[in-house]
């Protein structure tokens, strides 16, 4: 039931159109940022405002929402973002992967591969991937223009130098489509590989006011180095509730003692997995 | 011969100002050019606008390039004179601050400008940065040390080794030794000297030290409220110096 | 291989009230290859002058100086850098160098500027420091420390390592011992059957005598007294 005193999905519709130009500028230069005049909503920054009105501008009543923070959809981001919703656009939600159409998320890709027609929307807390080697934005502007990524690769040198490897296990560096050089937002390295998508993947800062996207089927590289190559480790531990070994697992400390267990960080994932488990064995 | 660098009529005023006016001259491959002058006399304008720093209002900077012989830089793309930037040309900032990243290791700093042409191989990266360290004088064991933890003749022997690291024809130069204790300039003269010669480099060095441009350059220009008043062999030029300021440039050097 | 005409040279002090102070004028003379020339003429007739505007190291206000097919007063500052590299040596009075830089680097300098190979190049200035009685412990020293007369040795080591066509030498046995002068004249006597051309200031009259073919009064180029 829509609250009849906000417009559809909160935006009003010149900013969704705002959105949306800004959203195909997107998806037609993969991996560009694109500025866009992000609207103060109502929740703070940090908490998806960028995810949150890329989501707005996708949506149609027809849409079938979920939304997950760190792979899980009880967790308060994620339900306060969905009754958000719910409340504003009247969508239908669901926490299952293969029925959404939308998907927000922060920090995760779901393990279940998406298919054409999803779209997955990403909060983005920094969109510059240069940021913390080069400060200045017009700097890191033109480095972009002109394909100076050479000090990318210092980063991750670095990371060899002091570690031995490539310490870097989130907000993994990407080339996109061969040309730009993209943060995919701080998910896990393990999850990089699935940055090639049969879905639309669109990425939201808002508090930058950037957007940028990933359209189905776009070549998606990991930077790395020839003797170093990328590698999208995790724990070595299967999945304590499900017995899964190919997740990615949350740790979770289960006594005051050092007790603790590696689960699923993607609840639904390990829902299905369970109920498939549970019916079998009936 | 092909002159490495012509620059020609090289002007730049700041409004009503000159910052440097009329600038022509030819620097051959394998010279080292000494520009000196006091402070405000225009030199450092002048090597800014040659190294594309600064835009100059008009002139012409050509400089004989790899692929396509003589081009005026300043009519190049960006992308172009960017690259030239990091592979044909280098610059060594006076403060080593403004040519090192300070929060990256030493072997980062000079393994940049290689990732930055593309070296993709982390050990070829880490033994061609050992040599250049080696090659400036810095321990081995200091590769994964930030410069901030260097003395101040270490950080701008690093910043020379990870500017040369690409093999460049052309170094700027801004007052390489300014700043540094006398025993560590004498040091690092002798290592400029020597990587001068053995790589064949032209380089064009700016600063109000004249005992740097006698032990440095093969040649001088004089420069004053930004023109240059005379030019000539390095020591032709501070033995018999023709014009009144130059004269009194030399003639006020203390003597030790 | 040398040869001076109508040259002339004066000093225009500008900070001491534009006062100008001729030195010479009208110099002409020439040097043959083989042939070594003595500068003569009491202090300050400009012996020194004549021998830095022959190295290029002072400008000329008039005349030509020519060595061998460069002439020298109207080349260009590269060229000049060339011909020092390649045909004009000059051993001078002082000692001029990096400080710090070994004393073996210093006179092997000018063999690598040529393009000689390290090895070569340092056998010759092991050669020429062992002629010249330098200690084999100084080499790895900077010359700096010296004392006068290993200064100058060292001086003379670096200006005949290369065996340039022609040869300034001022004042190049000054403060040796009888030993090492011997040495030193030796040298020039070698340089000059080499073919050569050489031009000295020697106060020292028996070197004069010995190696000097011909002596150049250099008071006697009419000075324009102003």
């Amino acid at each position: 039931m829509t609250d009849e005193a906000y417009n559809f999905a909160y935006l009003d519709e010149q900013t969704k159109r705002m959105v949306r130009r800004a959203i195909l500028k997107g998806v037609a230069v993969p991996g560009y940022q694109v500025p866009f005049a992000s609207r103060e909503m109502p929740m703070p920054y940090g908490w998806g405002t960028g995810g949150v009105q890329v989501s707005a501008a996708c949506l149609t009543p027809e849409d079938i929402f979920k939304v997950i923070d760190q792979g899980a959809d009880d967790t308060t981001n994620a339900v306060s973002i969905r009754k958000f919703f719910e409340k504003t656009a009247g969508v239908a939600v669901t926490e299952k992967t293969t029925a959404a159409t939308i998907i927000q998320t922060r920090h995760r890709i779901p393990e279940t591969p998406l298919t054409e027609g999803q779209i997955l929307v990403y909060q983005v807390p920094i969109p510059e991937p240069l940021r913390f080697l080069e400060p200045r934005e017009t700097e890191t502007r033109k480095m972009h223009s002109l394909e100076e990524y050479g000090l990318m690769h210092v980063k991750l040198y670095e990371d060899i130098a002091r570690h031995g490897e490539i310490a870097t296990a989130y907000a993994y560096p990407v080339k996109v489509e061969g040309r730009y050089v993209m943060d995919p937002s701080p998910i896990p390295k393990f999850d990089n590989p699935r940055l090639v998508s049969a879905a639309i993947q669109l990425f939201g800062a808002g508090r930058e006011q950037r957007i940028y996207a990933v359209p189905p089927y776009t070549q998606v590289v990991s930077l790395d180095f020839e003797d170093y190559p990328f590698d999208p480790s995790k724990a070595p531990h299967p999945c304590a509730l499900c017995g899964a070994e190919d997740s990615y697992l949350d740790e979770v400390i289960t006594d005051d003692a050092g007790g603790r267990m590696f689960v699923c960080s993607d609840t639904d994932y390990c829902t299905q997995r369970r109920a498939q488990q549970d019916g079998a064995a009936a | 011969m092909t002159p490495l660098l012509r620059v020609e009529n090289l002007t730049r005023s700041f409004g009503g100002r000159i910052g440097c006016a009329d600038v022509s001259f030819d620097l051959y491959p394998g010279e080292v050019l000494g520009i000196v002058g006091e402070s405000g006399s225009g030199k450092s304008t002048l090597l800014n606008c040659m190294a594309g720093h600064l835009a100059p209002d008009s002139g012409k900077v050509i400089f004989d390039t790899r692929a396509d012989g003589p081009t005026d830089t300043l009519t190049m793309s960006e992308p172009e004179r960017r690259m030239l930037s990091r592979t044909d040309w280098a610059f060594v900032h006076q403060n080593p601050r403004d040519g090192l990243r300070m929060r990256i290791s030493a072997g980062g700093n000079v393994g940049e400008r290689l990732m930055a042409v593309g070296a993709r191989r982390y050990g070829t990266i880490r033994s061609r940065a050992l040599d250049w360290l080696e090659r400036v004088e810095i321990s081995d064991d200091r590769i994964d040390d930030r410069p901030a933890a260097f003395s101040g003749g270490m950080q701008q022997r690093l910043q020379i080794a990870r500017n040369l690291v690409t093999g460049p024809r052309l170094v700027f130069m801004d007052e390489p030794t300014g700043g540094l204790d006398v025993s560590v300039q004498a040091r690092l003269l002798d290592l400029i000297r020597g990587l001068v010669r053995r790589m064949g480099l032209s380089a064009i060095v700016v600063t109000h030290d004249l005992a740097v441009v006698r032990l440095l350059a093969d040649r001088l220009m004089v420069m004053k409220d930004g023109h240059v008043i005379e030019s000539g062999l390095t020591d032709q030029v501070l033995d018999d110096p023709q014009a009144p300021y130059t004269q009194l440039l030399v003639s006020s050097v203390l003597q030790v | 291989m040398i040869s001076v005409d109508n040259l002339s040279k004066t000093f225009t002090l500008h900070n001491q009230g534009g006062q100008v102070i001729p030195v010479i004028a009208g110099a002409t003379f020439s040097v043959a290859p083989g042939e070594c020339v003595a500068l003569t003429g009491e202090s300050g007739a400009g012996k020194s002058t004549v021998m830095r505007i022959l190295y290029g190291n002072y400008l000329a206000q008039g005349g030509s100086v020519r060595i061998g097919d460069v002439t020298l007063t109207e080349a260009e500052p590269r060229e000049i850098l060339a011909l020092r590299r390649e045909t004009l040596g000059y051993v001078s009075q002082f000692l001029r160098v990096v400080p710090r830089v070994p004393t073996l680097d210093v006179v092997a300098e000018p063999l690598l500027a040529l393009g000689v190979a390290e090895a070569e190049a340092f056998e010759r200035a092991r050669g020429l420091l062992t002629r010249l009685r330098i200690p084999e412990t100084l080499w790895t020293l900077s010359p700096t420390t010296f004392s006068g007369g290993e200064q100058q040795r060292v001086n003379i080591a670096r200006g005949f390592a290369h065996r340039y066509p022609a040869l300034l030498l001022d004042e190049p046995t000054a403060s040796l011992d009888p030993t090492n002068r011997e040495t030193v004249l030796r040298l020039i006597e070698e340089a000059k059957s080499a073919g050569v051309a050489i031009v000295g200031i020697f106060h020292d009259k028996g070197a004069r005598d010995r190696v000097a073919d011909r002596e150049i009064d250099v008071s006697s180029f009419a000075r324009a007294v102003a």
